[in-house]
């Protein structure tokens, strides 16, 4: 037995195999578990669901909303009348879409930026840190409804008062001003989380490089570091952006929700941001035949108009991204 | 102790290894000036052993000194009893050592052995960690640096890093950021160009980028970009330039373009390199200090250190038996 362990016969080395050309390294699913496949087999079913939802909503409402826009409706306010061709388009809608997204993300961007650069870079004391990290968490999952309810709270008070129209010493609380400002609130989480993704992306020796040249903190982050995390700021704020076009129940409690613009006073642009107004988020919901005006084409109209919004901003943040790749990245 | 008996003697490795094959094979290898005869014989397998990040293809032995007798030497900074401490560990303990211009100083040292950390502190950047404490003092040009604010302490002492770290700019900015007041944009492109263009004459990358100044300095390959941040650091026209193991990730070729760079800035700057590779403290540092666990074990020059070393410490580690 040991004699023939000690001296195996000498064969000839193996001649190598010729190779296969595979064609990538994908390993297939063919020798799993039956339970495995059926879970892939799933998540494919999931994945095209989700396409396909997508896709019937997208070409839905760009079948309705190609055959009921007419251009003469992003021109035209609303008017009264009885039949929908009397009744005028959105324009003050698509107006006060506009404003309410450039107000809402023109608080949310400094202010989020801000609290990122803080947490990431500074974050002392770390209690004082904690503290803001939990709230603006709080905040983002606080539905905007009970927000607006807030927000009534505080724009009502009299101190405010010169923010929207105030009759007899009531303050109405209502206006382009407070919504923007609680729309805001909205947006801040997506932006803070997106820039302090950015900075942390960013390696320590990259800022240690700009100390080590006789930078100091506060050059750094503006020189190097909020540049350097400048496509995922862009991006938080274009999906902040995003939410603020789509919130309905801010706007509905804040804005006032009339069908077009209330201006307060005489000082153009005060006077309007002052007033109650409308946004097309709300005039889908009131011209939906659950709404009070009931003119469901004009609703699948506006909503193609808002859903062509949305898509342009996803199609931003996809063309920042591309753009920051092309400046390159540090090797790890 | 048996290990350590059956490391071959420093100056006749190749012999012993050849001879003592039960003993591990030194993994680094040193040239010596009076056996050049070992070199000779030393196996190529052997040789083979001695792969190293930034070695030369033909392995240790080729090693040469690239650089020569210093011209002058005059002292820029002076480490005196400095120990550096982070919370209760303590990385450097009660090290001294001259830092000269005219000259290139190497630390080497196993890992984690405190010879960054004392590098770092030549510029406060140890004070960037918040455990950090030292104790000591490090003096740049008689005036102790602890006397010097920070951000003009850096400006004079610079520093470049084991990791190439061009900033997301283009090569032309990357140079100018150092250049400009804090944060500031101001002073025309034309205004700085001239310093920026020294700047990268004197770290010979002039010639490879002139025409592309604008494109991104990211895009350089990894060399080049090293040797833009060696111009980063110049710009700042320092006294004293310090090198964090500045060529362990880069290829043979562009780790010996940023050695001779090193030699050559030797007259007009002090330069103090940290590195992993003993070949390459051996081919271009004058002195050369050995750390082993936070201490200074050896300092003394290159040839001296390498050849000859004193300690015992220092001569295991110079002939591979631990690192």
């Amino acid at each position: 037995m040991e004699s023939s362990v000690a001296t195996p016969p000498p064969s000839p080395p193996p001649a190598p195999a010729p190779q296969k050309p595979t064609k990538g390294a994908v390993e297939g699913s063919a020798t799993w578990q039956l339970s495995d496949r059926i879970g892939l087999a799933i998540c494919w079913a999931l994945g095209l669901l989700f396409c396909a939802i997508a896709v019937a909503i997208i070409v839905y409402l760009l079948i309705q909303g190609l055959s009921y826009l007419k251009p003469s409706m992003l021109v035209t306010p609303a008017t009264s009348g009885f039949s929908q061709s009397q009744t005028g388009g959105f324009s003050d809608a698509l107006i006060g879409t506009l404003i309410v997204g450039t107000m809402g993300i023109s608080i949310a961007l400094p202010v989020g930026v801000g609290i990122a650069v803080w947490l990431v870079e500074y974050g002392r004391p770390a209690g004082l840190a904690r503290l803001t990290e939990s709230t603006i968490e709080a905040i983002a999952g606080i539905p905007s409804i009970v927000l607006a309810l807030f927000g009534t709270v505080i724009f009502s008070s009299t101190a405010l008062g010169f923010l929207s129209r105030t009759s007899e010493g009531i303050v109405f609380g209502r206006s382009f001003f407070a919504a923007a400002t609680m729309l805001s609130l909205v947006a801040l989480p997506l932006v803070v989380a997106s820039t302090r993704e950015g900075l942390n992306a960013i390696p320590q020796h990259v800022r240690e490089a700009s100390y080590a040249v006789g930078k100091t903190k506060i050059a750094t982050v503006r020189r190097i570091l909020l540049p350097t995390a400048r496509p995922q700021v862009a991006t938080g704020a274009m999906l902040g952006l995003g939410r603020i076009i789509g919130d309905t129940a801010i706007i509905l409690v804040l804005l006032g929700a009339t069908q077009n613009f209330a201006p307060v006073g005489n000082t153009f642009p005060l006077n309007y941001l002052r007033g109650a107004g409308t946004t097309l988020t709300n005039f889908v919901y009131e011209a939906s035949p659950t709404g009070n005006l009931n003119q469901p084409q004009k609703a699948y109209a506006a909503a193609f108009v808002l859903l062509l919004m949305v898509l342009a901003l996803n199609a931003a943040v996809d063309i920042v991204h591309r753009r920051a790749r092309k400046v390159g990245t540090w090797s790890s | 102790m048996e290990f350590i008996a059956s490391v071959p003697e420093f100056d006749r490795q190749a012999g012993g290894v050849s001879a003592d094959v039960s003993s591990p094979p030194p993994i680094r290898r040193l040239p010596l000036e009076d056996t050049p005869a070992a070199s000779q014989v030393a196996p190529p397998a052997s040789t083979s052993t001695s792969g190293d990040g930034g070695s030369r293809s033909s392995g240790f032995t080729a090693a040469k000194r690239s650089i020569a007798a210093p011209q002058f030497s005059i002292r820029r900074m002076e480490i005196d009893n400095v120990s550096v401490s982070y919370a209760d560990r303590e990385a450097v303990k009660s090290v001294s050592i001259p830092v000269r211009q005219g000259e290139v100083l190497a630390l080497i040292g196993p890992s984690g052995c405190g010879k960054t950390t004392l590098l770092r502190s030549l510029n406060r950047l140890t004070e960037l960690t918040r455990t950090a404490t030292l104790s000591g003092r490090i003096l740049l040009d008689d005036v102790d640096i602890r006397l010097i604010e920070p951000t003009l302490l850096r400006r004079r002492v610079t520093m470049v890093f084991q990791q190439p770290n061009p900033f997301p700019m283009s090569v032309f900015d990357n140079i100018a950021y150092v250049l400009r007041e804090q944060g500031s944009r101001r002073q025309r492109k034309k205004a700085l160009e001239p310093k920026v263009h020294s700047a990268l004459e004197r770290a010979g990358l002039f010639e490879e980028v002139k025409d592309n100044l604008d494109h991104p300095a990211l895009r350089l390959s990894g060399g080049q970009q090293q040797r833009l941040c060696i111009a980063r650091a110049l710009a700042a026209e320092p006294e004293v330039l310090l090198l964090d193991e500045p060529c362990s990730a880069l290829d043979p070729q562009s780790t010996q373009v940023i050695e001779d760079l090193i030699v050559k800035l030797r007259d007009d700057v002090a330069v103090v390199i940290v590195t992993h590779n003993l070949q390459q403290a051996y081919r271009i540092a004058d002195h050369v200090a050995f750390m082993y666990l936070g201490e200074l074990v050896e300092y003394s020059s290159a040839t001296a250190l390498f050849n000859s070393p004193r300690e015992q410490r220092t001569k295991e580690y110079v002939s591979g038996a631990f690192g």
